[in-house]
């Protein structure tokens, strides 16, 4: 889809929605929670070596409240859940997750008693990452791909859609 | 004088069976002295350090042991009816001990039976076993009298089993976590 606008001296003609898909993509900023051996990769891709903030992840959210993006690199252990289900509740709307890594996606190599076989039993995910670690390569295209998902997001249909049925 | 030596002069009657493996010490004592056991050894031996505690569950080493037995006494003699020894008890808690003075290791082990899950705690002498034993009770349900707090460790408080059993399938019973958790609005 892409930013189209019209602009001139002083002035700049684009849709509501577009304007609003460009602010919110271009500033996913995400909510670190490394759990396992995966946080690691994150913390490469976050730091200055790959540079995540490239995309407008440029401040990694230690708050749940003020991040868009929850990655969840590394595996979920059963008590782990509740706290996890708290952090996702806790992030204000519009919030994005990417599972990253075999554990988050599935359980990975962890088929036991105590390891939640996937957080999408839990909450939504929106871009899986496979890879037992992936690359930071990886979670750089993970959030290229969130960003493309925020494009073709119609925030102001979904409102107006909120409106009428509510 | 071998540590062997003075841990016998130590422990007297108390220590039922030594075992030696590639230079490091193990001895037996029962269950219902531990206590004891561990005070002397600390006290007198200088054994003043707790590197771990942990548990084992031998169920199916025992079963495997029984029925290679069987079969060699099947192969010898016929004719003679099995007389079944009963197999030792199924849990074993074993101490690991070390004296920082003197760069000595110990084991120390006692078997617990499965009809009564119970040890003394040894969270009076060393605070260090606080967590451990927690984790053995989480882990095989062996309960340990005199610990101040003792609650799950691993699992979750309401995990109805204890995972690290033999009997107990390694994906598990379908036990979920139960998602309790309160929010401000509801
Ligand atoms: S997917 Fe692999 S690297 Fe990532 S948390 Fe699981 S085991 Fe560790």
């Amino acid at each position: 889809m892409g930013f189209q606008a019209y602009g001139g001296n002083g002035w700049l003609l684009t849709k509501m929605e577009q304007l609003i898909n460009w602010g919110r993509s271009r500033s996913p900023w995400p909510l670190p929670y490394g759990t396992a051996c995966c946080g690691i990769e994150m913390m490469a891709a976050l730091a200055a070596g790959y540079d995540l903030g490239r995309f407008g992840a440029e401040r990694p959210s230690f708050s749940p409240r003020q991040a868009d993006v929850l990655i969840e690199a590394g595996t979920i252990t059963k008590k782990m859940v509740p706290i996890l289900k708290k952090i996702y509740d806790q992030m204000a709307e519009p919030k994005w997750v990417i599972a990253m890594g075999a554990c988050a996606c599935s359980g990975g190599v962890f088929r036991t008693y105590s390891t939640l076989q996937g957080i999408d039993n839990v909450i939504p995910v929106d871009v899986y990452v496979p890879g037992c670690p992936p690359r930071p390569e990886g979670l750089i295209y993970a959030l290229m791909k969130v960003m493309e998902k925020i494009e073709n997001d119609h925030p102001l249909r979904k409102h107006a859609l909120d409106l009428v049925e509510g | 004088m071998s540590l062997k030596d003075r841990v016998e002069r130590c422990l007297g009657d108390y220590a039922t069976a030594f075992v030696e493996c590639r230079g490091d010490l193990c001895v037996e004592v029962p269950v219902e002295d531990v206590l004891k056991v561990i005070a002397s050894l600390k006290d007198e031996l200088g054994f003043d350090f707790l590197s771990d505690l942990f548990g084992v569950d031998n169920s199916v080493l025992f079963e495997k042991k029984a029925k290679a037995a069987k079969k060699k006494k099947k192969a010898e003699d016929e004719a003679l009816p099995g007389d079944d020894v009963p197999p030792p008890p199924r849990f074993e808690v074993n101490y690991l001990l070390l004296s920082l003075e003197r760069n000595e290791r110990l084991q120390v082990k006692i078997r617990v039976p499965e009809d009564k899950p119970e040890v003394d705690s040894v969270t009076g002498i060393w605070k260090a076993a606080t967590w451990p034993e927690r984790e053995v009770y989480d882990m095989y349900g062996i309960k340990f009298k005199g610990h101040p707090d003792l609650r799950r460790l691993l699992m979750w408080d309401e995990f109805p089993a204890y995972p690290l059993r033999k009997d107990y399938p390694l994906e598990g019973q379908g036990e979920e976590r139960h998602l309790s958790y309160t929010t401000t609005e509801s």
